[in-house]
């Protein structure tokens, strides 16, 4: 009962932070808007006994990537809007385009859901008790550690790839 | 898009001021920076702030009043301002100042260099981040205000010289007091050099900072211990000998690199220099009066002299011209070492990082008072 | 109900008023030491030898005139120095003050709560609270402020690498990331991990001297150079929440730095039966003599020390400490698989 409650209103919470993350009218607060709603889908893990998984989260997202994020808004001046010359009609076009793909996934999975449910047993038997650092270091380095090398393969070569684009004398 | 990909990145200049009202500008030296992110690209030196108008004033006080006035300009050593005005009057009006006075000129104004530099050191310590340095520094300069409160009766604005001569002979016992803190000094140096001298960040902060080659220091008018550091040998006391200078022995300290540690460690070297002349000066004190027989009323001929001593801080000059005539000098013009040292600051600053420009503010080794007047 | 509510608030009540205490007190200390390295007497007047000059510093700090700027951010501007203090707060949750004792016959372990992730949480949580700056420079609307809180946010992330590279060449000596886990590894291999990590220690502590801006690289807030750095606009109450959340923060790290390197609450030698005698002191008080060990170093430093540079700052941190921490993780690895 209490883990219910917890869970809808943190549901409503992520979802208000959402919101204001588009409709806040400066950037910086949209950016904070955006922390707020990582730390409540933290929390969203930790109600799901994931806590490693919490804490990444927040050391990920929150504390590494979102700090980035914020230096890229402080620093741009965002009033040069780049896309003052093109036709802001395109534009709503083209995001009407892409939340429309987007509510159609979401719907595809639902009804997937509906017809094929998913089975608590395949779930259940990956979160050994309380050890879910090994069970994310299994999964990471011994089942899928061909992927896991390739992601960060591409990470760096982006990485590479920023600097040599950033730096102007290499 | 903008259409040159090398602006894709760029970044706005930002425009930064540093003073009138900062914590290490020393003072009301204001500099607008422009910065590129955290570099200088361009430094504007504005001045002005501490005006007073010192060289009218001085055309307006007669001869004897004019020395508390130059008190007033290189605040942190008065004494060496007195004995520089005290000189020219004298050369104005060829007067030959007795022996014992010459020598104790040369005495307090050593010990004015040490006090002057110890001030130096630790402010420009403490805008490097070593707060202890300056609070030690502070300890042994008040030793050395001690003395001249002993002599004058003031500790910063000591008006202790006379056109003529001296005000007043030696108090008893200040012959073993000033050999005492000359020991203390020596000693207390090691203790500095300890902190610093060999301190890795302290290197790092200092060497290769604010280089300044022999050429540009030399185009640019500095003086003092900041160009000596870039390797040019240019003492007044050795060069144009005054006051007991021409008798005493010692060496002038300097540089190779020109940087900011080269700055420090050839003021360094002037601390033990300046014990030893101070000791030399001592030992040769001539027996004597102290003040010459000038006339009641000071009236120099008609004529104009330039006259140049070597402050703590550099070339101090004199320049004035009498009518022979009013009871005041018809034009009196100061040739401030702070003043000349402050422009090579632009030169300094540029390419470097903000830190920098504290530290490089600091080793030229301004002080406000002189600079603006 | 006692067990799982009464007890734990009554821990946090403690705890709080413990830190903020330390925290008012280290103002004190920090003001001492320096003092006395530096040939004064520091505060004197409140009370015999100063002693009651937190609680005047605190009220006159809560009583003075707190300042928004005419074209600061407001909201952005109120929630930063909250954003800083909250995480420099809550890491507190997770650090063993001591083992359990016994009182009124019940059993208390001497920590909040020991979760099997508690190393990442320290981690984790600390690396929110570089928002606080960032932001307290920005809502600013200042020049001062914005690149001292450039420099702090860039200072905080390099170091974190570093710290967070020799935390997990400790994690791979303890196996385990519960803080509790990692002093009762210690105490089973009989040695404090400092002798067997010296290379991570001094990596840490250089690290924690800089993600908690203290000198030498106190570089966003030198006063030299950026006036006060990121809070140079913050006055009166909120500027206070910054000052705690600064010296929290070094509690922080050198409580951290007690649990991992000296054995947290264990006497000093635990495997030697001859120094036995020592464990008659209780190991809160271990704790707390180490930690404070830290603290003392930490301004030790502050009052010998001249200050880094920016870009030598970060010279040293991404390319002396960061590849020395991963050396150091690789030969830790190393170690383990083979012995």
């Amino acid at each position: 009962m209490g883990e219910a409650i917890a869970f809808y209103s943190l549901a409503a919470l992520i979802l208000v932070f959402a919101v204001l993350v588009v409709s806040a009218r400066s950037a910086v607060h949209s950016v904070l808007f955006l922390v707020a709603n990582f730390l409540c889908v933290a929390v969203l893990y930790v109600l799901l006994h994931a806590e490693f998984l919490a804490v990444i989260q927040v050391l990920v997202y929150a504390g590494g990537i979102l700090v980035l994020y914020l230096f890229v808004v402080m620093l741009v001046n965002l009033k040069r809007a780049p896309e003052e010359a093109s036709d802001p009609r395109r534009r709503d076009r083209f995001g009407l385009l892409l939340s429309g793909a987007i509510l159609a996934e979401l719907a595809a999975i639902v009804l997937y859901s509906f017809a094929a449910p998913w089975s608590h047993t395949a779930g259940a038997a990956a979160v050994p008790g309380p050890g879910n650092v090994e069970t994310v270091g299994r999964a990471l380095y011994v089942d899928y550690v061909i992927p896991f090398e390739v992601a960060s393969i591409l990470l760096l070569v982006a990485m590479v790839g920023a600097i040599v684009l950033a730096k102007r004398d290499l | 898009m903008p259409q040159n990909p090398q602006s894709l990145f760029d970044t706005d200049e930002l425009v930064i001021n540093m003073g009138p009202q900062h914590p290490s500008t020393h003072g009301v030296l204001r500099v607008v920076l422009r910065l590129d992110g955290e570099r200088v690209v361009d430094a504007d030196v504005v001045i002005g702030y501490l005006h007073r108008g010192v060289e009218k004033l001085c055309e307006h006080r007669d001869w004897t009043q004019i020395v508390l006035i130059t008190d007033r300009m290189d605040y942190v050593a008065a004494a060496t301002n007195n004995l520089g005005y005290c000189e020219t009057v004298e050369k104005l009006m060829s007067f030959e100042v007795p022996r014992r006075a010459v020598y104790i000129r040369t005495l307090l104004s050593e010990l004015q260099r040490i006090a002057s530099h110890l001030v130096w050191l630790g402010s420009h310590a403490m805008d490097i981040g070593a707060v202890t340095v300056f609070l030690y520094c502070l300890r042994e300069r008040e030793l050395a205000l001690d003395l001249f409160e002993e002599y004058s009766g003031a500790r910063l604005t000591y008006n202790c010289m006379r056109v003529g001569g001296m005000p007043f002979d030696l108090p008893a016992g200040f012959d073993r007091k000033v050999r005492e803190f000359c020991d203390i000094v020596e000693e207390k140096l090691l203790e500095y050099e300890t902190l610093l001298t060999q301190n890795r960040i302290w290197l790092e902060r200092t060497r290769g900072v604010g280089v300044i080659s022999a050429a540009d220091a030399v185009a640019i008018g500095l003086s003092g211990p900041s160009l000596r550091a870039s390797g040019v040998l240019r003492d007044v006391r050795k060069d144009e000998p005054y006051a007991a200078y021409a008798d005493l022995e010692f060496d002038v300290p300097i540089g190779g690199a020109g940087d900011t540690y080269d700055r420090y460690l050839v003021r360094l070297e002037e601390f033990r220099q300046s014990t030893r002349i101070i000791r030399q000066v001592l030992d040769g004190m001539p027996e004597g009066p102290v003040m010459g027989k000038v006339p009641r009323l000071i009236k120099p001929p008609a004529g104009e002299t330039y006259h140049a001593i070597e402050s703590p801080k550099g070339e101090l000059g004199y320049f004035i011209v009498s009518d022979g005539k009013a009871l005041s000098p018809y034009r009196f013009r100061v040739r401030p070492p702070s003043f000349c040292n402050l422009q090579a600051l632009r030169q300094l600053v540029r390419g470097h990082l903000v830190a920098d420009v504290v530290a490089l503010i600091g080793t030229i080794d301004i002080v406000l008072g002189e600079v603006d007047r | 109900m006692i067990d799982s509510v009464l007890i734990p608030l009554f821990k946090i009540v403690i705890l709080l008023v413990g830190v903020l205490t330390a925290v008012a007190y280290m103002v004190l200390l920090e003001r001492k030491v320096q003092a006395w390295v530096q040939v004064r007497l520091g505060p004197m007047r409140v009370g015999p030898h100063g002693v009651l000059q937190p609680i005047a510093d605190v009220v006159k700090l809560i009583i003075k005139e707190d300042i928004t700027p005419a074209r600061a951010d407001r909201w952005v501007y109120t929630l930063a120095p909250i954003l800083v203090l909250v995480p420099a707060l809550i890491v507190f949750a997770v650090i063993p003050i001591g083992e359990s004792i016994t009182m009124f016959g019940r059993e208390v372990p001497l920590y909040l709560t020991d979760i099997n992730v508690g190393l990442l949480y320290i981690v984790s949580v600390s690396s929110v609270g570089v928002y606080g700056i960032i932001l307290g420079g920005w809502a600013s609307n200042s020049k001062y402020p914005l690149l001292g809180a450039l420099r702090a946010s860039a200072q905080l992330v390099s170091y974190e690498v570093a710290v967070t590279m020799t935390l997990v060449s400790l994690i791979l000596m303890a196996g385990t990331l519960s803080m509790v886990g990692i002093v009762e590894a210690q105490r089973e291999a009989g040695l404090w991990y400092i002798f067997v990590q010296p290379v991570a220690f001094v990596i840490f502590l250089i690290g924690g001297l800089a993600e908690t801006n203290r000198a030498p690289f106190d570089m966003p807030e030198a006063e030299s150079e950026l006036v006060a750095g990121f809070h140079t606009e913050y006055s009166g109450i909120r500027f206070a929440l910054f000052f705690l959340a600064e010296y929290a923060n070094m509690i922080v790290v050198s409580a951290v730095a007690t649990t991992l390197f000296l054995g947290g609450w264990l006497r000093p030698f635990p495997n030697v039966a001859v120094l036995a005698p020592l464990g008659l002191v209780p190991g809160w008080a271990w704790f707390l003599l180490k930690t404070f060990l830290f603290l003392y170093f930490f301004l030790q430093v502050r009052a010998t020390l001249p200050r880094y540079r920016y870009d030598q700052l970060m010279r040293l941190g991404w390319k002396v400490l960061i590849p020395l921490a991963i050396a150091n993780l690789f030969v830790t690895g190393a170690a383990r698989v083979l012995l």
